[in-house]
C-alpha cells in the first residue's frame, strides 16, 4: 500500500511529488500519458508571472508572488533554463493607462517587488520595437521565462531519485474508498493508497467525481501560439503583454528561454484534449501581436501549437482536502508560476490533515545535465575525450550531441518517444523541427531501448513514425 | 594550416575539392558531418543525374561515387562524422567529432553545406500535430537509406522535385499516393518529373490548392485540401477531404547558412545565401561558397560546375592572392527573382561570366535581357521559362566590366 498516490504528472503533480519526496512517504505518481508534462505544462506561454494580475486575497495572488523566488531557486539547483527578463504590460489609450495603474496598485497590494509605471519614452528605450502608439506600461522586473516541461521533468526526475515511483500509461479509471485508504485502477492495474492528490489537469473534475460529490467543472480553454526562429528572438527583450480589451485578454510577445520568440495565445473554449490550431485563430494572434510589436516577421515561424488551460468554474485555484483526498484542480494561469508554492501549500495541507510528515535522512535536491553547446571550448574538448559520443552532433539546429541524447534516455524517467527526447535535451526543437535529426533520434532510441524503430512513437502512444516495408 | 578547408562533402564540396586539386593545391581537407561522402545524393537512388556533367544517366550514389573515385589518389584529406560548429572571419574552424573537438586553420575556405527543407511551421498549416507529417527528404531517408515505410496512404503538398520523386518512390513501394497539391498555379518542379513521377502513375496534381487542415490526435488521419484564389487564400466551398496516414511536404528548400552568418559574411535576402562574386567568393576574402548553400539548384550537374569554379578560385587565391579592386553589381530586374553572382570583379581574369537566376512566373517564348540603364548589352532567346527551372546565361566579361550595375530582366517575346 502506498502512502500517497498523485494523479497527474504535469507541473503541479511533479512539484508535489518533488516536495513529498523529502519525506518518509511511499509515493506513486500516476500519469495517463507515455511521458510526464504532456498536458498544459508542455504548451503554454512559459512565463513566471510577477503576480500583479490575480485579485488581491486569492490563493492565486498569494501563491504566485511567493512562488517567483522559489522557482528561481529550484531552477538553479535542478539545472532548468530560467531567465529573469522582466515583463511589460503595454497601454495604448487613456483607458488602458488607467488599467495599468490598477494593475500596479493590485501588484503592490499582492506584494510584487519593484513594480514601476513607465512613460512611452521609457518603454521605447527598454523595448525599441514596441509600437509607436504605446502610451504607458507597467514594468515588473521579477517576471521570468522558463523551460516549463524541463522544469516539470526535473522535479519528477529528482522525485524519482528520492524514491518516488512514476507510472506512465497509467490512466486512473476507477477509485474506490475503503476504511483507511483508496483502491485505484490505473492503467489496468489495481493499487492502494492512503491519500490521493488529484492533480489531473483538464481531467481533474472527472477524478474528483470518482470519489466526492460534484463541486466544480473544468472548462478547458485553448490558447494558440506561434514559435518563431531564433533570428526573431531579439524582436522583444521582455515579456510584452497587452491590457485586456473587448476582443480578449490580449496576446503576448516574448523571447523564450531558448532564444526563440513566442507569440500568443488567444483564448477559446474547447474539448479537453483539443490542441489543434485554426487559420482564423492564428490570424487573430498575428493581428493582436502586431499591435504591440508591429515588426514581428511571421515568415520566420517554425511551429504553431496550442495548449489547453484547465480553467474551472471557480475563480481561484482549488486546493482542498476531503477525507484524505486532496484536490489540486483548476490550476489555470498563473499555474506554472505558482507551482512551487502550490506544492508547499499542499504539503502543509497534508500535514494539517494528519498525513505523517517525517523528513528523510537523505534528500537529493540537485540535478545536473550536460549541455554541450553552452560549454567553453576547453570543456568541450575534455568532454569529447572522455566520451566520444559528445563528439557527434545529431541535432544541427540546436547543436545537441549523441552523448546528450543517450544521457536523456538513461535518466530516471525513460523517454520512449522522439518528442520525449526533444523535451529532455532539445534535439528537434530548432528551425528544421527534426527534419534532419528525427531519423537519427529514432535510431538511437531503438538502439538504447533495445526495440525496433517501428516501436518508437513521435509523441503520444499510437503516434508511430515508420512501418516495416511489405515485401 | 591547410591551404583549403571545404565544409560539406556533398556534390558541391567534392567538385570544389577536385577542381582545387587540379589547379595545383595539395593541402586540402573536406569536413563532412555524415559517415560517408556524397551528401543528399546518397538518398537519391533514382536516376537522372549526370546527363550534363557525364553525358550519361546515373543514380545519386553513382554520381557521388564518380567524384569520390576522382579524389581517391589525390591525397585530399577527408574527415567524416565531423560537424563544423563555427567559422571565424580569420578562417579558424571549430569542429566536433568523436575523434575530438578541435580548431583547425586554413588559408582558404569553401562553404558547401547545402540546404534544408522548409517545414510545416514555415507555412503554418493549421490543425492538430500528429505523426505522419514528414518533409519529403526525411521520408526519402527513411525509405531509401533505412529500408522503412513512411506511410501507406499519402498526400504530397508542394510539387518541388523531391516531392515528385517521392510520389513515384512511394508508389513503387506499395503506398497509395492520393494527390499532389500545389498552392501555385504552376508546378515548382521540373517538367520531366511531373511527367515521369505523377502522370505515369495517374497521380492527380491539384494546382492552386493547399492543405488547410491536418487531423489526427496520434497518427495523421486525414486532411482538408482547398482551392486558393490569386492571393493564395482558400476559397470556401472547395473543400476536398483525404483519408490518409501520411503527408509529405515539398514546399521549398532553404540554404543552410548558420555558419556563414556566424562568420559575419554578407547575406542576400533574395537567395538566403551569401552575396558572391563571379568566382564564388563571399564578402570575406578567401572564403568561397558554392552549390545549394548559395542558391537552390535543380540539377546536381550545375552544382558541380559552379563548385568547380569555387574550387579553382580558392586555388587561385592561395597561389596568387585575392582579386582586388572595384566590382560591377548584378541585379534582378522585372520578373527575375535573383541573380548569382551578385557581383563581378571589374578586373576578373575570367573570359566569360555564368549568370544563374530564376524567373518569377511562367513564360512562353521569351527573352532574357542583360542591360545597364538604357544600354542593352545582350539578349538571350528562350522558348519557355518557369520558376521551377533555374536559368543560366553565359556572357563575355568584357561586355560587362565597364558598367557599374547590370540588370537581368525577363519578358515575353
Amino acid at each position: 500500500m502506498y502512502d500517497v498516490a498523485i494523479i497527474g504528472c504535469g507541473v503541479s503533480g511533479a512539484s508535489i511529488a518533488y516536495r513529498l519526496s523529502e519525506f518518509d512517504l511511499k509515493t506513486v505518481v500516476l500519469e495517463k500519458e507515455n511521458d510526464v508534462a504532456m498536458g498544459a505544462t508542455r504548451a503554454n506561454s512559459a512565463i513566471i508571472h510577477a503576480g500583479y494580475d490575480p485579485e488581491e486575497g486569492t490563493l492565486m495572488a498569494k501563491l504566485n508572488v511567493r512562488s517567483v523566488d522559489m522557482t528561481a531557486q529550484l531552477c538553479k539547483k535542478l539545472s532548468v533554463p530560467y531567465a529573469q527578463i522582466g515583463s511589460l504590460v503595454l497601454a495604448f489609450s487613456a483607458e488602458e493607462d488607467a488599467h495599468v495603474q490598477k494593475l500596479y496598485d493590485r501588484g503592490v497590494a499582492n506584494g510584487v517587488p519593484g513594480l514601476r509605471i513607465l512613460s512611452a519614452d521609457e518603454v521605447h528605450e527598454m523595448e525599441p520595437n514596441a509600437a509607436d502608439t504605446v502610451t504607458s506600461a507597467l514594468y515588473a522586473p521579477t517576471a521570468a521565462v522558463i523551460n516549463p516541461w524541463e522544469y516539470a521533468l526535473a522535479l519528477a526526475e529528482t522525485a524519482v531519485v528520492n524514491g518516488v515511483e512514476v507510472r506512465l500509461n497509467a490512466a486512473v479509471t476507477a477509485i474506490e474508498k475503503f476504511d483507511g485508504g483508496y483502491r485505484l485502477t490505473a492503467g489496468g492495474e489495481t493499487l492502494e493508497a492512503r491519500y490521493i492528490v488529484n492533480a489531473a489537469g483538464v481531467e481533474a473534475a472527472l477524478i474528483h467525481d470518482m470519489v466526492l460529490p460534484h463541486t466544480f467543472d473544468i472548462t478547458p480553454n485553448k490558447g494558440e501560439y506561434y514559435l518563431l526562429d531564433k533570428s526573431e528572438g531579439t524582436r522583444a527583450t521582455h515579456v510584452v503583454f497587452q491590457c485586456p480589451s473587448k476582443v480578449g485578454k490580449g496576446v503576448l510577445v516574448s523571447p523564450t528561454v531558448h532564444g526563440n520568440l513566442i507569440v500568443g495565445p488567444n483564448a477559446v473554449p474547447c474539448a479537453a484534449q483539443d490542441t489543434s490550431t485554426t487559420a482564423d485563430d492564428l490570424a487573430f494572434v498575428r493581428t493582436m501581436a502586431a499591435k504591440s510589436i508591429p515588426s514581428v516577421d511571421f515568415r520566420q515561424n517554425i511551429r504553431n501549437f496550442a495548449g489547453v488551460r484547465p480553467n474551472s468554474t471557480s475563480d481561484d485555484f482549488i486546493l482542498e482536502c476531503h477525507d484524505g483526498f486532496f484536490d489540486v484542480a483548476g490550476i489555470k494561469s498563473p499555474g506554472l508560476a505558482s507551482a512551487a508554492a502550490i506544492a508547499e501549500y499542499v504539503e502543509n495541507l497534508m500535514a494539517d490533515n494528519g498525513v505523517p510528515m517525517h523528513k528523510k535522512e537523505r534528500f537529493v535536491d540537485t540535478r545536473e545535465q550536460v549541455r554541450f553547446k553552452s560549454l567553453p571550448h576547453q570543456e568541450r574538448e575534455a568532454l569529447v575525450k572522455e566520451n566520444p559520443l559528445y563528439g557527434r552532433v545529431i541535432c544541427r539546429c540546436e547543436t545537441v550531441t549523441e552523448g546528450e541524447i543517450v544521457d536523456a534516455i538513461h535518466r530516471p524517467i525513460t523517454p520512449r518517444t522522439v518528442d520525449g527526447i526533444k523535451r529532455r535535451c532539445e534535439a528537434g526543437l530548432g528551425r528544421c523541427q527534426g527534419g534532419f535529426c528525427g531519423p537519427r533520434v529514432v535510431e538511437i532510441l531503438a538502439r538504447e531501448l533495445g526495440c525496433s524503430r517501428q516501436d518508437i512513437d513521435k509523441d503520444k502512444t499510437g503516434s508511430y513514425i515508420v512501418r516495416e516495408r511489405e515485401d | 594550416m591547410y591551404d583549403l578547408a571545404i565544409i560539406g562533402g556533398g556534390p558541391a564540396g567534392l567538385a570544389a575539392a577536385y577542381s582545387a586539386y587540379e589547379k595545383g593545391l595539395r593541402n586540402i581537407i573536406i569536413l563532412e558531418r555524415d559517415k560517408e561522402l556524397g551528401g543528399i545524393l546518397n538518398q537519391c537512388i533514382h536516376n537522372g543525374f549526370g546527363l550534363h556533367r557525364f553525358k550519361e544517366e546515373l543514380s545519386g550514389p553513382e554520381y557521388a561515387h564518380r567524384y569520390i573515385e576522382m579524389l581517391r589518389d589525390t591525397g585530399v584529406e577527408v574527415r567524416l562524422d565531423t560537424m563544423v560548429l563555427q567559422v571565424t572571419p580569420d578562417k579558424k574552424i571549430f569542429l566536433d567529432s568523436p575523434s575530438g573537438y578541435a580548431c583547425i586553420e586554413a588559408k582558404s575556405i569553401v562553404l558547401s553545406m547545402g540546404c534544408r527543407e522548409r517545414t510545416r511551421g514555415a507555412i503554418s498549416i493549421p490543425g492538430s500535430r500528429p505523426s505522419g507529417v514528414f518533409t519529403a527528404g526525411a521520408a526519402q531517408r527513411y525509405m531509401n537509406m533505412e529500408g522503412l515505410m513512411a506511410g501507406k496512404r499519402v498526400v504530397i503538398l508542394g510539387s518541388g522535385d523531391i516531392g515528385l520523386i517521392m510520389a513515384r518512390r512511394m508508389t513503387l513501394e506499395g503506398a497509395k499516393v492520393l494527390a499532389c497539391v500545389e498552392v501555385m498555379p504552376y508546378s515548382g518542379g521540373l517538367t520531366r518529373n511531373i511527367v515521369q513521377c505523377l502522370n505515369d502513375f495517374d497521380i492527380p496534381l491539384y494546382l492552386s490548392h493547399t492543405v488547410t487542415e491536418i487531423r489526427g490526435d496520434r497518427r495523421l488521419e486525414g486532411l482538408t485540401v482547398m482551392q486558393v484564389d490569386e492571393n493564395r487564400r482558400p476559397i470556401p466551398g472547395t473543400e476536398m477531404e483525404f483519408d490518409c496516414d501520411t503527408l509529405l511536404l515539398s514546399v521549398g528548400l532553404i540554404p543552410e547558412n548558420e555558419l556563414t552568418r556566424g562568420a559575419g559574411i554578407e547575406m542576400d535576402p533574395r537567395t538566403n545565401g551569401a552575396y558572391v562574386f563571379e568566382n564564388m567568393e563571399t564578402s570575406i576574402e578567401g572564403v568561397f561558397a558554392c552549390g545549394n548553400v548559395v542558391h537552390v539548384h535543380d540539377l546536381v550537374d550545375f552544382v558541380s560546375d559552379e563548385s568547380a569554379r569555387a574550387g579553382a578560385a580558392a586555388a587561385e587565391y592561395v597561389q596568387n592572392g585575392a582579386v582586388k579592386g572595384e566590382f560591377v553589381r548584378l541585379v534582378n530586374g522585372a520578373d527575375v527573382g535573383y541573380t548569382v553572382p551578385q557581383k563581378m570583379h571589374r578586373d576578373t581574369k575570367a573570359d566569360k561570366i555564368d549568370i544563374f537566376f530564376r524567373v518569377r512566373s511562367v513564360f512562353g517564348k521569351s527573352q532574357v535581357v542583360v542591360s545597364s540603364g538604357d544600354t542593352e548589352i545582350q539578349v538571350f532567346k528562350r522558348p519557355y521559362m518557369a520558376p521551377g527551372e533555374m536559368q543560366h546565361i553565359v556572357i563575355a566579361a568584357d561586355k560587362l566590366r565597364d558598367f557599374d550595375t547590370i540588370t537581368v530582366t525577363a519578358k515575353e517575346a
